[in-house]
């Protein structure tokens, strides 16, 4: 695998008792890149992220990253290793406040998270941090407010801050903009690129502006299987795609 | 620690130190086994979000191992109790590592039905003695000085012990290891792809709820100078669900009151025989349509501080 593939799949296929929800999937995607997976309601690209977290087991196929093959590693393992997946849903930790949400993230990375003796204030040392990552996502007047006051935009904005505290090596976002009102999708947009200055983006997106303005690379899916992969003017041209999108009636 | 939960602590700590002068102590020492059965109960349900169904096995066991140790062994009290919370803790790591792969319902149920097994287990070995249970327990001498048998000097004992083991469950909760036990709490699948191994904590959670528990037995038991079948019985797994969610679930203070109530309960509701069952349960339901919260929980809640 050449030095510049940060993940790979080979085969990639996954059956839910004689239904294929993702069939054949070979994908490579390059270190540093935005690359986005889109498609068809159903196409099987949320099933993609869960084989690629080891959230799902794949019923065959196989999964390199960096070089590594981590087809069999658990989920939470192949996070530390640095691929680190958000949720279609958002995923906070809803009582839990803004600060304590990102906090869990740093605190991963900080270790000692078994030591049950210890007095919690050792974890203020990571306030600073916390503090930086939750102003760069714009929630700094909110850091005491429960994660499940937040209206949906924010939650996803601090989503996005908890994952970035594990300053992952790869993001994996699944729609991070759906259900947002625009200057909400701007916001993300603007994060999504600066986080993705260091590192890999690999997302689900339906809103087709975010991903011609993100990303690099596109991999169109549909009924699992692979229907085009190239840059947003190549794709976009295909009159395949075109039909696929139009057929679903999706945009 | 809060303010609130401060004033609480001395209230709880005053509550138990001058209670006696007007309340029978064995009854208050029975009061404070309990509480920290269900604070321990609570530690594993409310802040880890396992409900287990089979937590008497961990009271009984540990009765047991410290009855035997003492009556049999001769082994002093600290010793007696210390061995009989390491039986409870071993038997946590054997069930937990049965049970903490499985979710929800069947978490329960495999905890149910494993402290069924303990149950038979107790009701046909030889060292229990079954249905009479291991009687006339010695109390012993304390540290090799302290007489026990002195009715005071056990229930400063017990009352160190339960103080002791209330505040370390407070650390616990409030530790970096409590703070990941919440996140698992709230949203396991997003605490998987932070990269923590979910399966590890919930164990560690279960080995200390059994534990505490075992502390809970082992002392019980040197009061009672008695190990019974009742401790480890499924109703015993059920009666400190109840004590903890009339409480309130998932505070610090809530089981503590919990168990307080029912043991009163059963204690000034003792003349009326079979009906103690059914008054308890009509008062359950009670609480728990017009309180869900539990007691403190709503105390809390309207006071706006956490308890
Ligand atoms: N756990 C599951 N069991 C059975 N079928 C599933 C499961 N998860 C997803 N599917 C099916 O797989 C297909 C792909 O779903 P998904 O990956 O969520 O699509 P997308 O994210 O592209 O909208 C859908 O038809 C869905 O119903
Ligand atoms: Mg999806």
């Amino acid at each position: 695998m050449p030095d510049d593939v940060i993940l790979e799949t080979k085969g990639l296929t996954k059956e839910f008792k004689g239904f294929v929800a993702v069939q054949n999937v070979s994908l490579s995607v390059r270190r540093g890149s935005i690359h986005a997976l889109i498609g068809p309601n159903g196409a099987g690209k949320t099933t993609c992220f869960n084989l690629l977290s080891h959230f799902l087991e794949p019923t065959r196929g196989q999964i390199l990253y960096n070089g590594r093959e981590i087809t069999g590693l658990s989920p939470a393992g192949i996070a530390r290793m640095g691929l680190v997946r958000s949720f279609q849903i958002s995923a906070v930790f809803p009582h839990l406040t803004v600060l304590d949400n990102v906090r869990i993230a740093l605190q991963r990375k900080r270790g000692g998270s078994f030591d049950f003796w210890r007095a919690g204030g050792v974890l203020d040392e990571l306030n600073a941090k916390a503090r930086e990552l939750i102003e760069s996502v714009g929630l700094a007047e909110l850091e005491s407010a429960a994660a499940v006051e937040l209206p949906y935009g924010r939650k996803r904005a601090l989503e996005i801050a908890t994952t970035l505290a594990l300053d992952p090596e790869m993001m994996l976002l699944d729609e991070p903009t759906a259900g947002m009102a625009q200057q909400d999708v701007e916001r993300i947009s603007a994060l999504i690129k600066k986080a993705a200055v260091s590192r890999t983006v690999l997302m689900v997106e339906h809103n087709l502006s975010v991903v011609e303005h993100l990303s690099d690379r596109i991999t169109v899916l549909q009924r699992g299987e692979i229907l085009a992969e190239g840059d947003y003017k190549t794709v976009s041209a295909n009159p395949e795609v075109i039909q696929a999108y139009l057929g679903a009636g999706h945009g | 620690m809060p303010r609130s939960q401060k004033i609480a602590l001395g209230v709880m700590a005053a509550f138990f130190l001058l209670a006696p002068l007007v309340v029978y102590p064995v009854f208050l020492m029975k009061a404070m086994c309990f509480a920290l059965f269900a604070c321990a109960f609570n530690l594993l349900i409310g802040f880890g979000g396992l409900l287990s169904f089979g937590h008497a096995m961990f009271l009984g066991t540990a009765g047991y191992g410290a009855a035997h140790a003492a009556k049999v062994w001769g082994f002093p009290p600290e010793f007696a109790i210390l061995f009989g919370t390491a039986a409870a803790a071993l038997l946590g790591l054997v069930t937990g590592l049965l049970a903490i792969r499985r979710q929800g319902i069947y978490f329960a149920m495999i905890t149910l039905a494993l402290a069924q097994m303990m149950y038979f287990f107790y009701l046909q070995a030889a060292f229990t003695h079954g249905e009479d249970g291991i009687q006339a327990v010695p109390r012993g001498m304390l540290f090799g000085f302290i007489d026990l048998a002195n009715v005071w000097a056990m229930y400063s004992t017990v009352f160190a012990i339960f103080m002791a083991g209330f505040l370390l469950i407070y650390r616990v909760i409030h530790s970096p290891f409590g703070q990941v036990l919440k996140a698992i709490r709230e949203n396991e699948q997003r605490a998987i792809s932070l990269g923590y191994d979910v399966d590890r904590y919930k164990l560690l959670a279960y080995l200390l709820s059994a534990t505490l528990a075992g502390v809970a037995g082992a002392t019980k038991t040197l009061v009672f100078q008695l190990a019974s079948l009742t401790d480890a019985h499924w109703s015993m797994s059920g009666e400190v669900v109840l004590m903890t969610l009339l409480g309130g679930l998932g505070t610090v203070f809530g089981p503590v009151a919990g168990a307080l109530i029912i043991i009163s309960l059963e204690n000034y509701l003792a003349q009326l025989g079979a009906w103690v069952t059914i008054v308890q349960g009509v008062i359950f339901v009670i609480c728990v349509l017009t309180f869900r919260r539990g007691v403190i929980g709503e105390i809390g809640n309207w006071l706006r501080k956490p308890l």
